[in-house]
């Protein structure tokens, strides 16, 4: 049993090297197949991290009258607080709003002037709303709403909901973030099933060249695993290879490139690369073994059947 | 040792019968000749020997064995005990003459001293002991086929199964390996080899069996080539 395994392990390596050139075109065929994985992954980010700052630019702000009450602006607080579509809340009082208005406005001597004419502080306090996507803030805003309905007339406690202001170019900006996530997975899928597809029928070529030594073995009486072993040995070297080139060649292109993704979509894809290395390695290499082993075992099992 | 029991093989079309009603059996230490035309149904009938392919009717016995009932997975183990060797050599091409003898004995699983041992002296067998790390392609063709004759008697195998083994060689070529099988023979091998070739026939002088047209039209203790 051991002798097999190490004799299958030999005839693998030696094969390997003998067929130097086929072994050279599966590997060239497998690397570009794993950099186009990798390249999806590396989009794929990209796109998720611009969706997300962009998304969480999103909000719903609730200006609250300047003398509403301590406990009923709490109250509308903490009910929004527990809506399972809100993701944050944050709390602006009417001091800490003076005080951004103050800052906004610095060098504005006009605007500053009129605050300090003005004995008491004119500005309301409010609440920033975040919802988990941006979908949801239709419901956000029609509980809002509602909230503000059961208000008695004579003493208001909302004084404006932006939500109207912002709801066509919330719309607009869902559309585009659900369009583009849709876009995306198609276009992932299609280069995915490509690229295997490719692997797998150059492997099938490799091993279609060897399909007289595979029957020639068979007539000396070699088990299938015997014939099989080498053939699946040789797919792992394949991947494993290729996976490494891919990581390789991923190198110095995330070099030049990570700078112009900072600024563009805010992430720095050569930092992503060294802080997730160890992820991309394992997704690499493993994708690479795993599909040089299938297609290679596809492929032998085919002249190995009667 | 072999024995075939009213064997027909029809092709799927249904008109071409490759064997008809084929009866005959070979026994141990025989060295049988199988001669005739083109298309008279002998390499079907090698084939049917080493369980290449199936009879439409009848059996093919090895010993008490129905060769056609043996479980795939069981296969490898029979083909073991049946040296091969064909025409066009089928050897390993991307391994030398050692690795090819030598592929041989592994996939018998025999041991690294056993095919240390037994591969120089099979090698020896078929006087190519100074080419054992040629590849095939360095070969010439009367080498590849002492080559393939050497993996074929490398496991000492019950019986030997010889298609055409002169067909692409000349004259002294030929009559070396004709020499060699004989030497197989001699050391207690059976031989079963089909041949075209008549002067191979006549210099054998031993059983001959002659097919045309799927069947067998004459079996003869010392024959001579008669077509």
């Amino acid at each position: 049993m051991l002798t097999g395994l190490r004799r299958v392990v030999k005839a693998g390596f030696v094969g390997f090297w003998r067929n130097a050139y086929v072994s050279l075109a599966s590997i060239f065929v497998l690397t570009v197949a794993l950099f186009v994985i990798g390249a999806t992954m590396f989009l794929d980010q990209l796109l998720a991290t611009s969706l997300n700052t962009l998304q969480s630019k999103v909000d719903i702000n609730v200006y609250f009258v300047p003398d509403a009450p301590e406990e009923r602006i709490d109250a509308i607080r903490n009910a929004v607080a527990a809506l399972p579509d809100v993701s944050l809340v944050t709390y602006t009082t009417r001091e800490e709003a003076l005080q951004q208005y103050r800052d906004r406005r610095q060098g504005d001597e006009i605007s500053l002037q009129a605050l300090a004419e003005l004995d008491e502080n004119p500005l309301g306090a409010n609440i920033a709303i975040q919802a988990q996507e941006t979908s949801q803030y239709e419901n956000i805003a029609r509980f809002l709403d509602e909230q503000r309905a059961l208000e008695e007339p004579q003493a208001p406690v909302i004084d404006v909901i932006n939500y109207a202001q912002n709801k066509d170019s919330i719309d607009t900006l869902t559309g585009i973030i659900n369009a583009t996530e849709r876009a995306s997975w198609i276009v992932m899928g299609i280069l995915l099933i490509a690229s295997i597809l490719i692997t797998f029928n150059t492997i099938r070529l490799a091993i279609y060249t060897s399909r007289e030594e595979i029957a020639i073995m068979r007539l000396v009486g070699a088990s299938n695993m015997f014939i099989r072993g080498p053939f699946m040995l040789q797919g792992i070297m394949y991947g494993f290879i290729a996976g490494l080139l891919a990581l390789l060649l991923f190198y110095p292109l995330l070099i030049w490139l990570g700078p112009r993704t900072e600024t563009f979509f805010e992430i720095n894809l050569f930092t992503y690369y060294v802080q997730n290395f160890g992820d991309i390695f394992g997704i690499l290499i493993g994708a690479g073994v795993v599909l040089g082993l299938v297609s290679s075992t596809l492929a032998v099992a085919r002249y190995l059947r009667t | 040792m072999i024995y075939f029991d009213n064997v027909s093989k029809l092709y799927a079309d249904g008109r071409a019968a490759a064997l008809q009603e084929v009866t005959f059996q070979v026994a141990p230490k025989e060295f049988v000749s199988i001669v005739g035309h083109s298309g008279a149904g002998k390499t079907t009938l090698l084939k049917m020997i080493i369980a290449e392919d199936q009879p439409s009717h009848g059996k093919v016995f090895y010993e008490s064995l129905d060769i056609h009932r043996i479980p795939r997975t069981r296969l490898p183990h029979y083909r073991r005990k049946i040296g091969t060797v064909f025409q066009d050599f089928k050897l390993l091409p991307h391994k030398t003459a050692y690795e090819n003898v030598a592929f041989a004995m592994e996939a018998n699983g025999r041991s690294d001293q056993e095919i240390a041992e037994n591969v120089p002296q099979a090698l020896a067998l078929v006087d190519l002991d100074d080419k054992a790390w040629n590849f095939p392609h360095e070969l010439s063709g009367g080498e590849k086929q002492r080559v393939a004759i050497a993996r074929a008697i490398v496991n000492q195998p019950d019986i030997i199964i010889a298609d055409e083994p002169t067909g692409n060689l000349d004259p002294i070529a030929t009559y070396e390996v004709v020499q060699i099988l004989r030497k197989i023979n001699d050391l207690g091998t059976t031989v079963i080899m089909t041949t075209h070739n008549k002067g191979v026939i006549d210099e054998i002088e031993r059983r001959v069996i002659t097919m045309d047209d799927g069947r067998i039209v004459r079996d003869d203790a010392t024959g001579k080539y008669v077509l």
